[in-house]
C-alpha cells in the first residue's frame, strides 16, 4: 500500500529510464508498429483514447473521485472541434482549441451542480448529466447530424511558419501531431500532480475529512480538478474528431463513459502511465476481437468481469505489487 | 387540445409506472448495499423474454407470474457468485461489474432470442380501448398500471409491517448495528438483491406487451430510473415513487408542447432539484451524499 499510495508523478521522476523508454516506444510507433500487425491510425487511436483515459483517471485515481460521465466532455470537445472546421475557422489548432473550450466550459458548469455529491451518487449524477449531451447530439439533427453523425469537415494542413505539414494525407505526419498535442497536455498533468495542488488532491483522496480539517477548501479542489479532467478529455475528443474526420454520438453516451473508466482501471489507476496501457490493450483486444466474433460485446463485458475480479489494481500496480516482493 | 393533453398525461403516468418499478428495484439494491446496478435493464429484457418463451405453455397469467420470479433466481445466483464479493469495497468496482454483466445480458439476449424485436400477445379482451372518447385508454394500459400499483402496495406493505422489511430498512440506515443484533446480513443483501431484480422481471413481462421484446429494451429506461432516484431523493423509497411518476408526467405533457425536448425536461428537473434540493425531495440530509 506505501508504494501504491506514493505519489506517481514522483515514482516516475524517481525512474528517467522507464520514462525514456515509454517516450521512446511513442516516438517510434510508427516504424516498429507494423512488424507487429498494426497501423498508423491505430497508434493514433491509442494516443488519443489514451489521454481520454489519462484525464479521467486525473480524478479517478489522483482525486478519488467517481465520474461515470466523462464521455460527454470527450464528446463535447469532438463536436466542438468538428463543427468549428465546419463553420467557423480552416485552422486544425484553433477548432481543437475551441474544442478544448466547450467541454472544458460545460464541465465546469456542471461540475459546480454536483461536486458536494459523493462516491455512488457523484457517479450516478454524472452518468445522468452525460446523457444529456448525448441526447442534445442525438436530437439536434440539424446542427449535429442526429445518428448520422457530423461529417463534412476534414483535418487541414498545418501551417508553421514557412512550412505547411500535410497531416491529411499523411497519416505518420498526423500521428505525431497527436503525439506533440498528447505530450503538452500529459506535461502539464504531471506538472499539476506534482505541484501543491496535486498533492492536495491526493490528500482528499486518501482521507477527505482530514483534508477538510486541515482547512483545504475540498469542494473548490474538486471542482478544479474536474474541471481541468474535463479540459482534457475535451482536447483528446478534438484529437479523436480530427483523426476520423467524423463525430459520433454514440462517443457521447454513458457506455463509452464505462470503456474510459475500465481502461484506467484495466492499465492501473494508481499509476500515471496505468491508464495509457489500458488504452492501448483495450484498443488492440477491440480491433482484433471484433474481428474474429460478432459477440465482442459478451467479450468486453467478460473482460470488465475479470479486470474488477482478478486485477482491480490494474496491470501495473499488479507489475509494482509483483516487484515488491 | 384537451384530450391531447390528457392522452399525453396518461401516457406520462404509465411510462411514470415502469420508470417506478426500475427505480424501486435500483433504489432498493442501491439503499441496503450501496451498488448502482447497471445490469438492472438487462435484467428487464430477460423477464420480458422469458414470459415470451413460458407463454405458450402456462399462458399470459403464469407468465406474469413465473417470469419475474425466474429473473429474481437468476438475480439471486448473480449475486451470490459475483456482486456478494463487492461489498465493501470501492463503489467503482460494482459499477464496473455491473457494466460489464449489463453488455453480457445483451448480448446473451440478442443470441438466444435473436436481434430482431419479437412481438408479445396480450390476452385479446384487453386490446380494446374502454371507450370512444378516451381511445388511448387501453385494457391493456389500465391492467398494467393496476399491476404496477398492486407490486408497489406489497412492496411497500412488505418493507413497513414484515420482519424482514423491517431489516432492510433499519440497514439502510445503519448495517453494522443490524450485523451486530445478529441478523443475517448476506441472507438480507441476498433476499433484497432478488427483490429489486423481481421488479425488473415484472416491468420486462409488462412493457413486453406493450412495446414487444428487443435486447436493448431495458437501456431506455435505465436513465430515466437514475434520474428518478437522484430526483425523489437517494435513500427514500417514497421519494423514488414519487420521482418515477413526475418525471414521467413531466416528459408526457412536455412531448405535447415541445416534442423533442420530452427527454431533455427530465434532465432539467434533475438539474433544478440539484441546484435548489441537493439531497433530492424526500431525501434526508447526509444519506449517501
Amino acid at each position: 500500500m506505501s508504494v501504491a499510495s506514493l505519489p506517481a508523478a514522483r515514482r516516475v521522476a524517481r525512474r528517467p529510464l522507464a520514462l525514456a523508454l515509454v517516450w521512446l516506444v511513442l516516438l517510434a510507433a510508427p516504424y516498429w508498429m507494423p512488424f507487429l500487425g498494426g497501423y498508423t491510425a491505430l497508434g493514433t487511436r491509442v494516443l488519443v483514447l489514451g489521454l481520454a483515459a489519462m484525464s479521467l483517471n486525473f480524478l479517478l485515481g489522483f482525486t478519488g473521485v467517481l465520474s461515470f460521465g466523462h464521455a460527454a466532455y470527450f464528446g463535447l470537445g469532438a463536436y466542438g472541434a468538428g463543427l468549428a472546421l465546419k463553420f467557423l475557422t480552416a485552422s486544425t489548432p484553433l477548432a481543437l482549441i475551441l474544442g478544448t473550450l466547450v467541454g472544458g466550459i460545460a464541465g465546469a458548469l456542471l461540475g459546480a451542480l454536483i461536486v458536494r455529491r459523493r462516491g455512488v451518487y457523484f457517479a450516478m449524477v454524472t452518468i445522468a448529466f452525460g446523457q444529456v449531451f448525448y441526447y442534445i447530439a442525438f436530437r439536434w439533427s440539424s446542427v449535429t447530424g442526429g445518428d448520422d453523425g457530423l461529417r463534412g469537415f476534414s483535418r487541414q494542413p498545418l501551417h508553421l511558419g514557412a512550412v505547411t505539414v500535410d497531416i491529411l494525407g499523411n497519416a505518420e505526419a498526423f500521428y505525431y501531431f497527436v503525439l506533440v498535442c498528447f505530450a503538452i497536455a500529459v506535461a502539464l498533468m504531471a506538472f499539476l500532480l506534482r505541484s501543491p495542488f496535486g498533492r492536495t488532491l491526493l490528500a482528499i483522496r486518501e482521507n477527505e475529512r482530514r483534508a477538510r480539517f486541515l482547512g483545504i477548501p475540498v469542494e473548490l479542489h474538486i471542482w478544479l480538478a474536474f474541471v481541468i479532467s474535463c479540459v482534457f478529455i475535451s482536447l483528446a475528443g478534438g484529437l479523436d474528431a480530427l483523426l476520423n474526420n467524423f463525430a459520433n454520438p454514440h462517443e457521447l453516451h454513458y457506455s463509452q463513459s464505462g470503456d474510459l473508466v475500465i481502461m484506467a482501471v484495466m492499465g492501473g489507476m494508481r499509476s500515471f502511465w496505468g491508464p495509457l496501457l489500458g488504452a492501448a490493450l483495450f484498443v488492440v483486444l477491440q480491433d482484433y476481437v471484433s474481428s474474429l466474433t460478432t459477440n465482442w460485446m459478451s467479450f468486453i463485458g467478460l473482460l470488465f468481469v475479470v479486470v474488477v475480479l482478478l486485477f482491480p489494481r490494474g496491470l501495473l500496480g499488479f507489475l509494482q505489487r509483483g516487484s515488491d516482493k | 387540445m384537451t384530450q391531447l393533453l390528457l392522452f399525453n398525461i396518461t401516457n406520462g403516468l404509465i411510462i411514470g409506472a415502469f420508470y417506478v418499478l426500475m427505480a424501486l428495484g435500483l433504489s432498493l439494491i442501491l439503499n441496503l448495499s450501496g451498488i448502482i446496478n447497471f445490469a438492472h435493464g438487462g435484467f428487464l429484457a430477460i423477464g420480458g423474454y422469458f414470459a415470451f418463451t413460458l407463454t405458450p405453455y402456462i399462458g399470459f397469467w403464469g407468465a406474469l407470474l413465473v417470469a419475474p420470479l425466474l429473473t429474481a433466481v437468476l438475480g439471486l445466483a448473480i449475486e451470490r457468485v459475483l456482486i456478494r464479493r463487492l461489498y465493501g469495497r470501492d463503489p467503482l468496482y460494482s459499477l464496473l461489474l455491473t457494466f460489464g454483466l449489463a453488455f453480457i445480458f445483451q448480448d446473451v439476449t440478442r443470441f438466444i432470442w435473436g436481434a430482431q424485436g419479437l412481438p408479445v400477445s396480450v390476452p385479446a379482451f384487453m386490446g380494446q380501448p374502454l371507450s370512444l372518447d378516451f381511445f388511448f385508454i387501453t385494457g391493456y394500459r389500465l391492467f398494467m398500471v393496476s399491476v404496477v400499483a398492486v407490486a408497489v402496495t406489497l412492496l411497500f406493505v412488505l418493507l413497513r409491517y414484515t420482519r424482514v422489511g423491517i431489516r432492510i430498512r433499519a440497514g439502510t440506515l445503519d448495517l453494522d448495528t443490524v450485523a451486530a443484533l445478529g441478523i443475517n446480513v448476506r441472507a438480507l443483501r441476498t433476499l433484497n438483491f432478488a427483490v429489486g431484480i423481481f421488479l425488473a422481471g415484472l416491468s420486462g413481462v409488462l412493457a413486453g406487451g406493450q412495446l414487444g421484446l428487443e435486447p436493448t429494451m431495458g437501456d431506455g429506461l435505465l436513465m430515466p430510473s437514475f434520474i428518478a432516484i437522484i430526483v425523489g431523493g437517494v435513500g427514500s423509497l417514497t421519494g423514488t415513487l414519487l420521482g418515477g411518476l413526475l418525471i414521467g408526467v413531466a416528459s408526457g405533457v412536455t412531448s405535447v408542447f415541445f416534442p423533442s425536448a420530452s427527454e431533455a425536461v427530465m434532465y432539467v428537473m434533475m438539474a433544478a432539484v440539484l441546484l435548489v434540493r441537493p439531497r433530492g425531495l424526500f431525501g434526508e440530509e447526509g444519506m449517501m451524499t
